[in-house]
């Protein structure tokens, strides 16, 4: 196995051309935090990220922020906390989950569309990335977007290769807008209601002027023997003050809600970002995107099929995560199936390679969009070198 | 004007044009075809009007399914087609050529379905932007993107542009507010992306259609994200006696960690002919004026709009002006949203669209006035000052043609000063035909292969909006 380490984006560019005639695949690698993510990976050389590193600018009055992509993550965040700013999107950490070591990277961030709870209100990763430097299967270098927040210059090629997971090209740098830091942060806690009676409290707080900034139901048995319903608001303190009273109010139907300041509830929420729930279990883990209130429907379903299996819901019930036992299909029928009915979508995060060899880890698509994503992922490989089958087979 | 080239229209379709017509009749009511030189003359330009061309036909479908059969004839006849919302684009991205087919979704008008828990509202493609917040707002709910045009405007023509708006500092562009929709492509496959789940498998191809102008299929539904209306909402002027010092406000808002809803920039001249139309009692003894809304409860307005002054003060602040009652709010909106048509009463005029690295404001908004001067032009400027989404807009008299032609080339130097500092072409208005050709001012050859590349997966042969976007030399196939 040879390891790329380009220190300059020409020199990036001429790895992936050196390899193109001989079609030999290439992995792409940040910080290996996430290289669980996805089908597992049938590539002969790696090309890392390791030697892009550093900020390239940082503007916070223009609240925008540039990083060579091999940059670890906790420098961009460090750097912005230091001027009381934030990635918006709050991204998840994969360690605990994978029980994997190493320094996440920024360019990780971007390639696999890595958001946190935050998501519901304030956009995914792909929603704050506005410009993104690259080098396709072609060896090229491509740039698209910049460094402003409204752009709508051309086809929007930032978005399609956030959450590609490097099959459409390596990432060089990105620029991501960022926000302030908020001055205070307070959890709302309702504890021993069912998963509908939760994830209707997380829709009525979210439909509410209220804006909670994320919402999550953990059923009995996660965190002590009764379910908690959270709601996290994050504001200047007067106005998180009036807001924490209010939908105290608005919700009284389910009870008191209990209040909590400080890092108690950061370290909670850090469980729930980065499902460390499940960690250091053998259980296969799924995350499935749905529309809120099918979040508890898709659960009873399931577990009728899969009984054993434990899950939370975040986002306000529109994401679900879900651990089963990893024997046979780790479950892919009994998911894909209840979602049919309901709409939305399964990923399988973690299972062995064996079984993420032989099941969709992605949701399948129709005909016409499988075409299309074909059609793209050969217009920026044609050789089909980078990635290859990390998504779908082939792609 | 006629400095923007067309491809010339195909001899052998304009020949044709009574079988082409005889065939699209077989495909759709008759309600639905319009021939006729008089029916089709509206559809010539959009609010781009300085360019007009007859399109061969117009056709109206009712249904997803006749846009279907229509594509695909159209695809099986090498016809171009140019998919049509409400023809407001500024950038002429409506604009058809004699040789095609414009495609309108103005009858899909039907809000298909309203789901507050979930807070989606799925509607079809030609459902105007500002309906979508009236389905919604008796129960307190509205769509955030908010054009100028969001009385006109449709949502798939917003999607097609990846329209903005003023209130996009808070809650994003079209992008961020569209969780699905239904496209038809070329060959008449008809694709659903996403739902009313976020983030679809697979890659972002809602991201790609965003913004897209109408060049990969054609959009007739979308499932959009409703969101719940804050407690209040209150515009306050701000008046500076220069224009750096309200771009200095502006940074200074946002470094301590405030993110009004919306900053809006007017200078002088863009002040007198809003007032003028308007009267939303705009101080007129100030260079520069910004329109910061807050939203919230009574008191937390009032605690983040002292924040605010307290910041404006330390930037030379001459006036602020709370607006006191609803009627007020609606009026200070009122001569920002019609600034464009208050100009038109008094000049005609081009509305840029580029936008800055808001650091480079002062030296942007200096050179501006020096590139139109240059011209013997002057200029007005109303623009998004929190995310640096220029809208100079150039007086001119559009029968005299040495002046017509002076104001492009003084728009066309302007976005190139946009790109120079670190900006873009255009923010909210898309690129169409009007930016078309400087788009390799902004992106080098790979980048605008690439972006071929990819269109040339939905339309390998330049059929959908064929005039648009890239270069008219130097396209890329597959």
């Amino acid at each position: 196995m040879t390891i790329h380490t380009p220190t300059t984006e020409a020199q990036a560019c001429a790895v992936v051309k050196s390899v193109i005639d001989s079609a030999t695949p290439l992995s792409i690698r940040g910080g290996g935090t996430r290289a669980g993510l996805g089908r597992p990976a049938q590539a002969e050389s790696t090309i890392s990220s390791a030697g892009l590193t550093g900020i390239t600018l940082y503007e916070p009055a223009e609240m925008v922020i540039a990083a060579r992509a091999g940059t670890p993550l906790a420098l961009v965040q460090e750097t912005l906390s230091e001027r009381g700013q934030m990635l918006p999107f709050e991204p998840m950490d994969h360690r605990a989950l994978f029980g994997s070591e190493g320094d996440p990277t920024i360019g990780a961030v971007a390639a696999c569309n890595i958001s946190g709870p935050r998501r519901i209100n304030a956009g995914a990763a792909r929603d704050s990335l506005i410009g993104i430097r690259m080098v396709n299967g072609r060896g090229e270098l491509v740039k698209s977007g910049g460094r402003v927040m409204k752009n709508v210059t051309g086809l929007d090629l930032v978005k399609l290769v956030s959450g590609s997971h490097g099959t459409l090209g390596f990432l060089t740098e990105v620029t991501f807008r960022v926000l302030p830091r908020p001055e205070r942060l307070v959890t709302l806690q309702w504890s021993g209601l069912s998963d509908e009676q939760g994830v209707a409290l997380l829709s009525k707080a979210l439909g509410s002027p209220f804006e909670p900034m994320a919402a999550a139901h953990l059923p009995a048995g996660l965190v002590g023997d009764q379910a908690h319903t959270l709601l996290r608001l994050e504001n200047f303190s007067d106005s998180i003050e009036y807001r924490a009273g209010e939908l105290a109010l608005l919700l009284g139907e389910f009870g008191l809600p209990e209040r909590f300041e400080g890092e108690t509830p950061a370290e909670l929420w850090n469980l729930i970002r980065d499902a460390a729930f499940f960690a250091g279990t053998d259980e296969a883990v799924w995350r499935l995107s749905l529309a809120p209130t099918n979040g508890p429907k898709a659960v009873a379903t399931i577990t009728r099929s899969l009984p054993g299996a434990r899950w939370f819901y975040d986002w306000g019930g529109g994401l679900v995560w879900l651990a089963v036992p990893p024997e046979g299909d780790a479950g892919a029928a009994a998911v894909r199936d209840a979602l049919r009915p309901l709409g939305g979508h399964a990923t399988l995060v973690r299972a062995p390679d064996a079984v993420r060899a032989i099941v969709n880890v992605f949701q399948p698509l129709a005909e016409p969009l499988m075409r299309v994503t074909v059609g793209i992922k050969k217009s920026f490989d044609p050789a089909g070198i980078l990635e290859p089958g990390r998504m779908y087979a082939g792609i | 004007m006629s400095a923007i080239a067309f491809p010339a229209p195909d001899a052998g379709i304009l020949a044709r044009r009574n079988e082409i017509v005889a065939g699209l009749s077989a495909l759709v009511a008759p309600s639905a075809l319009i021939t006729s030189d008089d029916e089709r003359r509206p559809y010539e330009t959009d609010a781009l009007t300085a360019y007009r061309r007859m399109p061969l036909a117009v056709v109206l479908p009712s249904t997803t399914e006749e846009v279907a059969a229509v594509l695909r004839y159209c695809r099986e006849q090498g016809v171009p087609v140019v998919p049509r919302g409400s023809g407001t684009s500024l950038s002429g991205g409506a604009i058809p050529q004699e040789d095609a087919v414009v495609i309108g979704v103005s009858k899909m008008n039907r809000i298909i379905e309203i789901d507050y828990a979930n807070r989606v509202a799925k509607v079809q493609a030609g459902v105007t932007n500002l309906a979508v917040t009236g389905a919604v707002s008796a129960e307190g709910f509205f769509y955030a993107p908010d054009p100028s045009s969001q009385l006109a405007c449709s949502i798939g023509g917003n999607i097609g542009m990846n329209s903005g708006g003023a209130h996009c500092l808070k809650y994003g562009v079209t992008t961020n507010n569209v969780l699905g929709a239904k496209m038809v492509m070329l060959d008449g496959s008809i694709v659903e992306v996403g739902g009313s789940h976020l983030d679809a498998p697979g890659y972002d191809l809602l991201g790609l259609i965003n913004g897209s102008e109408g060049q990969l299929g054609i959009i007739t539904e979308a499932t959009v994200r409703i969101l719940r209306t804050a407690e209040g909402a209150r515009p306050v002027l701000f008046g500076f006696p220069t224009s750096e010092q309200a771009g200095s406000a502006v940074a200074a808002i946002i470094g301590a960690g405030i993110i009004p809803v919306a900053m809006e920039f007017m200078d002088k001249p863009a002040i007198e002919i809003c007032e003028a139309f308007a009267k939303a009692g705009y101080p007129m003894d100030v260079e520069a004026l910004l329109i910061i809304e807050v939203e919230g409860s009574d008191d937390e307005m009032d605690a983040q709009l002292a924040r605010i002054v307290a910041i404006a003060r330390e930037h030379g602040v001459t006036t602020v002006k709370e607006s006191k009652s609803a009627m007020e709010a609606a009026a200070i909106w009122k001569g920002r949203k019609s600034a464009f048509g208050a100009t038109g009463r008094i000049a005609d005029y081009i509305c840029m669209d580029g936008t800055i690295p808001t650091g480079q404001l002062p030296y942007v908004l200096r050179r501006m006035d020096e590139i139109v001067k240059g011209y013997g032009l002057r200029v007005a400027n109303v623009f998004h000052a929190g995310d640096g989404n220029l809208h100079p807009l150039i007086l001119y008299n559009c029968n005299d043609p040495v002046e017509a032609q002076k104001a492009e080339d003084a728009g066309m130097d302007i976005l190139k000063l946009c790109v120079e500092v670190g900006g873009c072409l255009t923010g909210e208005h898309g690129v169409g035909i009007e930016k078309r050709d400087l788009m390799t001012y902004q992106f080098n050859p790979e980048d605008l292969a690439q972006q071929m590349r990819v269109r040339a997966v939905f339309d390998e042969r330049w059929l959908l909006n064929p005039a648009k976007v890239f270069p008219l030399e130097g396209r890329i196939a597959a």
